[in-house]
């Protein structure tokens, strides 16, 4: 049985932040929930989808955020308790349903994780997703800790269903990454099949409909932050008239940093946890008995702004700092060091940091970079598109994935990154409003999401590009969920559909479409050669497997090569390709077998042919 | 408990996200609070792998500069790139068997040798225990073990203040059934690498 199903309440078990959400949503009696994988999320998603295998459970990965956040809304409405998971910029893919879906509402629990990544750990953004909550007027919880955002999602549910309105879960990487001790709850009974009962006067949001709807919002959201001003989730910790008001993890740096300055019995801290719509009274209560106040939210300044107003309001002139020159920043994340120093600063208590570790006199050691895997399929189709474009001005638009990395050297694919499906629509910028030749990539799982309607736009268009569709067979990065492309017979799943590229790109009247095998490097360049003499939009299916998966599923038994005596040193493979695989020993380049899985791209491309199967 | 901070850092792959598990379960089992924060991703395609772990009563669940008092090395040069993380206070445990990042493997970037490494580290920390884990590992059973014999050695340092027994116990479970043995076996060699290395 999957852990988070254990039906053992009081067990205190170790989770990971995102397995304590999903065990959250299972105790609230979710059943129904959708997502699109992406980092810092992905472990939730990843349980849930588990956990659905072996219990009445609906899951499941849909193509992209905006059509997960539209089959959860109908789940919702028809009396489901549901989740919808998605990190921070997936958010911005489905604010299109979210900010009417607040005006609809919900006839069952509806919950949003959005999973904010600042410091950008893995993300090419680090936007603060409370505004949302504030945009949509969606309330929102904060945790603070692991076992907090289990407790969280429970509450979440109840209010949700209560003010039949979807509610926000926001978390920051540390929460979902971070691993703690949780204490398991009761699990509330699934309800798996509803109704959904006829109500045009709410869910058909025709302008008449819309602006009655628009009211009842803001009827709701009054009700809402009466419910946040008597939330066990907003407390003041400490009796002090200094005062610290702080969110998410901030809340435990800055209790950390009371602590370690010793000054508990001059500090209060206001935590707000349901903090959209913020306790205003609450905070002016809190505000009146302080001489000065301390804001600490990493990210915008969402929680300062407000204070500051709600100062104004009750006609307080303390001083209320946050985000200023010599205190907290906008960017990246917060740590106890810093947060201890800011507080000691703001009210001026005698604090000499410990000294800094004399690095100057450490040697140099080369940086880590994260990098493609040896046998990565990407690997090859980049070296081919390298090679077919030779001599040619090229801009290589690329996309969200593993293939991002593509854009360091050697390889060097990879001129502008912005968005999901990215890739396509700036392809078409590039071929009208430029005279250089424009050759993109994308992989499998992103051109499901919000590729193809890029490329339906080409077409209709007809604007001038190569695009090659890096098909591996799986969503990789993120950590081998499926697309609609996936066979799911691999996975030993049945009852699933599939989408094939090929034909797909073909229906949607692309006049060139080739597929290549990458490893076949030659056969490859000619193909590509090929497509990017085509006038007009061309596609480029390179097909084969992530290496990572093919091996985790036992599709491919790795196989070394080795270098034999033949090399003669010229190392084009080293210099074309870098697979990490590679070394030099004593002047001469060797292959470790270890990592090496034989893709053979190195043997390909050696003017020797010194590279061959280890015997 | 008072509060104890301590950084492990490791190339991806190496299995410090299961060393991290083992010591959260062995807290457990001594009745000790924690909290760990590690980083996933795209960090994990090749790159360094680094998780904190606070114990004891602090709240936080991340360690500033200068801020840990133990630092756990899986590789020699990311102990020593991690240098910032520790004080003068600090006690090291490190692996010697290096990995060196690609860059250096071609011959396009700087790799510091052993011996130099391991004199920067004690030069600048409380202490240093240094053993070729990779080769006990081997002779455990398996290079994957690495991780478990390195938790040996941290163990036998006492740095941690947990029982043998008990990190034993969360190894058992922690580890499938069919690897145990051999990983019991990684530990006790961890553990006596780490005593005669002191010595």
């Amino acid at each position: 049985m999957h852990k988070l199903l254990k039906d053992s309440p009081g067990e205190k078990i170790m989770l990971l932040g995102n397995e304590a959400i999903a065990r959250g949503a299972v105790e609230a009696g979710v059943a129904f929930a959708t997502t699109y994988p992406g980092t810092p999320s992905s472990e939730v998603s990843l349980n849930l989808f588990q956990m659905s295998r072996e219990s009445d459970l609906y899951f499941e990965y849909s193509t992209n955020e905006k059509v997960a956040l539209e089959v959860a809304a109908a789940a919702a409405n028809s009396g489901l308790r549901t989740f919808c998971m998605m990190k921070h910029v997936g958010l911005n893919v489905a604010a299109d349903p979210l900010m009417t879906l607040a005006y609809i509402g919900v006839t069952a629990g509806m919950v949003i994780l959005t999973a904010d990544d600042p410091a950008m750990f893995s993300s090419q953004n680090e936007q603060d997703n409370r505004y949302y909550a504030k945009f949509g007027h969606l309330p929102m919880f904060e945790p603070s800790c692991v076992a907090e955002a289990k407790e969280m999602i429970k509450a979440a549910f109840e209010l949700s269903e209560t003010l039949k309105q979807p509610v926000l879960l926001r978390t920051t990487t540390r929460i979902n990454h971070s691993n703690a001790f949780v204490t398991f709850g009761d699990i509330k009974e699934r309800k798996t099949k509803g109704r959904f009962e006829r109500d045009p006067m709410r869910c058909v949001t025709v302008p008449a409909v819309a602006r009655g709807l628009h009211v009842k919002l803001v009827e709701r959201m009054d009700k809402a932050a009466g419910m946040s001003e008597s939330s066990e989730f907003n407390f003041v910790t400490g009796q002090g008239a200094w005062g610290v008001v702080a969110n998410g993890v901030s809340y435990h740096y800055a209790l950390d940093a009371v602590k370690d300055l010793g000054i508990e019995s001059k500090v209060r801290i206001l935590r707000p946890g349901f903090s959209n719509p913020l306790p205003k009274d609450k905070i002016k209560a809190f505000l009146g008995s302080c001489e000065k106040v301390l804001v600490i939210e990493e990210g915008e300044p969402f929680m300062e702004e407000a204070v500051k107003a709600f100062a104004q309001e009750a006609g307080l002139v303390i001083p209320i700092q946050g985000k200023a020159e010599g205190l907290f920043t906008p960017l990246g994340e917060f740590h106890p060091a810093m947060v201890r120093e800011k507080i000691a600063a703001f009210f001026g208590i005698d604090y000499t940091p410990a000294p800094k570790m004399e690095t100057s006199d450490v040697p140099d050691i080369a940086n880590r970079p994260p990098n493609l895997c040896s046998g990565c399929s990407h690997r090859a189709t980049f070296y081919a598109i390298k090679k077919a474009a030779e001599g040619l001005d090229v801009i290589h638009p690329s996309d969200i994935g593993c293939y991002t990395l593509g854009f360091m050297p050697p390889l060097s694919v990879g001129d502008f990154v912005v968005c999901m499906g990215g890739s396509v629509s700036t392809s078409c910028g590039f071929s009208k409003s430029t005279d250089q030749k424009v050759v993109s990539v994308i992989g499998d799982s992103t051109f499901f999401h919000s590729g193809i309607t890029g490329l339906v736009n080409a077409v209709f268009n007809r604007h001038n590009f190569t695009l090659v569709i890096l098909e591996n067979g799986i969503t990789a990065m993120t950590g081998h969920q499926p697309h609609p492309g996936v066979d799911m017979e691999l996975m030993g799943m049945s009852g699933y559909g599939r989408v094939d590229i090929e034909n797909l790109v073909k229906a949607l009247g692309v006049a060139h479409v080739s597929v290549i095998k990458p490893f076949k490097v030659k056969k490859s360049i000619e193909t590509l050669k090929e497509a990017m003499a085509f006038d007009g939009v061309s596609v480029v299916i390179s097909k084969e497997p992530c290496i990572l998966w093919a091996k985790s599923i036992k599709l491919k038994k790795p196989r070394a090569f080795e270098v034999t005596d033949k090399c003669k040193d010229h190392k084009d493979c080293i210099n074309g390709i870098a697979c990490p695989s590679f070394y030099i020993e004593a002047g001469r380049v060797k292959i470790d077998a270890d990592t090496c899985v034989g893709c053979a791209l190195c043997a390909q491309i050696c003017p020797e042919n010194a590279i061959r199967p280890l015997k | 408990m008072k509060t104890l901070r301590m950084v492990i850092v490791a190339v991806g792959g190496q299995g410090n996200l299961l060393a991290s598990k083992v010591l959260g379960e062995a807290a457990l089992i001594e009745g000790v609070e924690v909290r760990m924060s590690e980083i996933h991703g795209m960090a994990q395609r090749g790159g360094v792998v680094e998780s904190a772990i606070v114990f004891g009563d602090a709240s936080s669940s991340i360690i500033s500069d200068g801020e840990a008092d133990i630092l756990l090395g899986f590789e020699p040069a990311e102990t020593l790139r991690a240098i910032g993380r520790c004080s003068a206070h600090t006690k090291v445990i490190t692996n010697t068997a290096t990995l060196p990042p690609f860059t250096v493997g071609i011959g396009k970037g700087a790799y510091p040798g052993v011996d130099e490494i391991k004199r920067v580290l004690k030069a600048k920390t409380a202490g240093l225990v240094a053993i070729d884990a990779m080769a006990l590992a081997r002779k455990a059973g398996s290079p994957m073990s690495v991780n478990i014999v390195l938790l040996g050695a941290l163990i036998q340092t006492g740095a941690l203040g947990f029982s043998k027994e008990n990190v034993k116990e969360a190894i058992k479970r922690r580890i499938k059934p069919g690897l145990l043995e051999m990983n019991l076996n990684a530990f006790d060699l961890g553990f006596e690498a780490a005593a005669s290395s002191i010595a």
